[in-house]
């Protein structure tokens, strides 16, 4: 293998690409072949650096320096600098470029300090494209270390470390694995959920754009400990690069001997096939799920049976995110003891947010569970942009529940966040200044439900068409102070009585903030006054009618 | 290993349409093929977004209309977006170039706010970028 003195890592993740990161990269290549240094610095793609929000990041090792945002302009100075005179360009070096911010520590280090990497460890590290890199850095060691010491074995690891769910419920894995592992049937599947569309979450599509080697062997080790032969890698149609890249992966695998007939000789035979979305939120539903990939509407089943006994074409299935099958081959290496050195009781190991809204950094990032909101908001997030206070955060997505500024130091794991009717449900932290309309937020928020209702059960369907009618209403001037227990009536019958989990938690947010944010609400129908100044009030002319 | 379902054919199918559609006679080929109705067909086309019985544009404009782009402005890009094409949600120009679409989160919300031309996302923008990005696209720079 051919050795180079220094190696320049560009983020090549959607989001950067989106940027003009590819045009970096061959900048860089040009400058590097200019001065003739390409022989010894070796420049390849990574994934996610965590900086897509302010431009392109590049990393030179073994320097280990970030620099952020790099533009068309600053390349041929960092080579000429950095990589031919050994002199670091520290105006370039992701020292925070923006006005808003007043902190004096780098950036990088502020941001990796709570955090802690297991998941993404080698996302910006290796180059996601090339499973020898991933082999380099402990890959596929899990799948060695299972097919050594047996499925059942890999089962009891799993359920020891206590892992749960990522994808929203927070069901144990291994108890789930379990279910399907004792279910008597010559054929059963491994789907991987990846239909991330939960608004607000991007963590996954970092895993599957950094590091797609990590899920692929998580859903081989889901299978060998549940005795499946098959899996599908579901994902939403939109996430090209995601696709691209773990169908590279897939084919590297399978040329390795990792995937296919008879994996490294131990007479296991598991495959993989990518099932690509068509755009429907209700899909992240599993039993909707599953109908989409036999190909049909996807429209929740009815449940129990549950996919573990009773999924994919009659047969038992685990289905798990793919944050969750990520978690698996780090236990496997390193042991359920291991695992549950991270996180608090109850919630173990780390967990991948997407931190957004109005916080001066955001990005996805790793934390052990148990960390309080507020710390994540102040010391990863750089706190509220341009210094204003906190009006709240819609934590887990808009099927999830909107925290208060005196909730704000609830640790953040599954027990301590039921204790106020929260979860981390799909990793989604939007933080919200006190510039925010609460009127205006329901109002997107019931603009979505009402258009991903997938229209099975009438309390989802109908319901959530009246809630955005409702407060559509009020938005413009027209609401009554009725109308607010219309709105909480509704919300607790759709919360009772829906098929699936959509209707049931379409109304979280909404309902909460009938009692969190009462006088705002009343404020908006009895003065037609919105003191954020987002909600248009329409004349109040002698014909009145909804739209 | 049970082969393509009935929505990876439906895909095939618009993909290699360039007005970006499933026809109705290729629709009732594949209610054929897979020995069901046209109807359970045009049920499945109409329950995906991504999928469209009429003829659409050369490209296809998502933009997301979901919470973390709406809290970015994401209005002002609509806006911007319709005046630029002269056409609304649903239409497509008259030159048969662009055909706009609202998304649901595309999962881009750290670059709010955002959207996708067929599989290319664009975030960070601003209403001054529309009309390069659509310059550019339409030129095939992009």
């Amino acid at each position: 293998m051919k050795m180079y003195r220094s190696h320049i890592l560009v983020a090549e993740d959607s989001k950067s690409l989106s940027k003009g990161a590819k045009e970096i990269e061959e900048l860089i290549s040009k400058e590097l072949r200019a001065l003739g240094l390409d022989e010894e610095v070796l420049v390849a793609p990574t994934g996610s650096l965590g900086f897509e929000d302010i431009g392109v990041a590049i990393a030179v090792y073994p320097d280990g320096v970030i620099y952020a945002p790099v533009t068309q302009n600053d390349v041929p100075r960092i080579i000429k600098e950095h990589l031919l005179k050994g002199r670091i360009v520290k105006e370039l070096v992701h020292e925070i470029g923006k006005k808003d911010v007043t902190v004096t520590e780098s950036r990088a280090e502020r941001v990796l300090s709570i955090q802690q990497r297991v998941l993404l460890k080698r996302v910006g590290v290796i180059n996601p494209e090339s499973i020898e890199e991933y082999i380099a850095e402990d890959g596929y060691l899990a799948l060695e270390n299972a097919l050594e010491k047996g499925p059942q074995w890999v089962l009891e690891e799993v359920k020891a470390s206590e892992l749960r769910g990522r994808g929203g419920a927070g069901f144990p894995t291994g108890k789930k694995w379990e279910f399907t592992a004792k279910a008597k049937s010559d054929v059963k599947y491994v789907i991987c959920n990846a239909d991330e569309g939960e608004p607000g979450t991007f963590k996954d599509r970092v895993i599957m754009e950094g590091d797609p080697h990590l899920l692929i062997e998580g859903m081989i080790l889901a299978g060998f400990a549940t005795g499946a032969n098959y899996g599908y890698i579901y994902i939403r149609g939109e996430y090209d690069l995601s696709i691209k890249r773990l169908q590279k992966a897939i084919d590297q695998a399978r040329s390795y001997g990792f995937l296919g007939e008879n994996i490294l000789g131990s007479g296991f035979s598991f495959d993989i096939e990518i099932k690509k979305g068509a755009g429907a939120y209700i899909c992240g539903e599993e039993t909707a799920l599953i109908e989409s990939i036999e190909g049909k509407r996807g429209e929740p089943r009815k449940k129990p049976p549950y996919p573990p006994t009773f999924g994919l074409w009659g047969k038992p299935t685990v289905i798990n995110n793919v944050e969750t099958l990520a978690n698996v081959p780090p236990i496997v290496v390193n042991g359920a003891e291991w695992f549950k050195k991270f996180g608090v009781a109850g919630s173990y190991g780390t967990k991948l947010f997407s931190l957004m809204g109005d916080v001066n950094f955001k990005g996805v990032i790793e934390i052990p569970f148990g960390v309080k909101l507020s710390s994540i908001i102040n010391d990863v997030g750089f706190g509220i942009k341009g210094g204003k206070k906190l009006k709240g955060v819609i934590l887990g997505g808009v099927s999830g529940s909107l925290i208060t500024p005196n909730e704000i130091d609830t640790p953040v794991d599954f027990n301590s966040l039921a204790l106020i009717e929260a979860g981390p449900g799909s990793g989604s932290i939007v933080v919200l200044s006190e510039d925010r309309c609460i009127v205006d937020i329901a109002k997107n928020i019931a603009y979505f439900f009402r258009h991903e209702s997938c229209g099975k059960c009438t309390p989802c369907r109908v319901g959530t068409e009246e809630m955005y009618k409702i407060i559509d209403s009020i938005s413009k001037g027209f609401g009554e102070v009725k109308d607010l227990e219309r709105l909480d009536k509704l919300s607790t019958s759709m919360k009772l009585t829906s098929f699936c989990g959509l209707g049931q938690t379409a109304p979280n947010i909404i309902q909460q903030s009938l009692r969190k944010f009462r006088e705002e609400w009343l404020e908006h129908i009895i003065e037609r006054k919105c003191s954020a100044n987002v909600c248009e009030f329409e004349e109040i002319t002698e014909e009145v009618t909804n739209e | 290993m049970k082969g393509k379902s009935l929505i990876d054919v439906l895909h095939e199918i618009q993909e290699s349409n360039p007005e970006n559609y499933v026809p109705e006679n290729l629709a009732k080929k594949v209610s054929d093929t897979f020995k069901t109705s046209p109807a359970k067909v045009y049920g499945v086309v109409t329950f995906y977004t991504m999928f469209s019985v009429m003829p659409r544009g050369k490209h296809i404009i998502r933009v997301c209309r979901s919470l973390s782009c709406h809290l970015a402005d994401g209005k002002k890009i609509v806006k911007k977006l319709k005046e630029e094409l002269g056409i609304d949600f649903g239409e497509t120009t008259e030159d048969k170039e662009f055909t706009l679409e609202e998304s649901s989160c595309l999962g881009m919300c750290s670059i709010a706010p955002s959207m996708m031309i067929d599989d290319v996302p664009f975030g960070n923008l601003k209403e001054e970028d529309i009309p390069v990005i659509l310059k550019k696209v339409r030129e095939g720079v992009l």
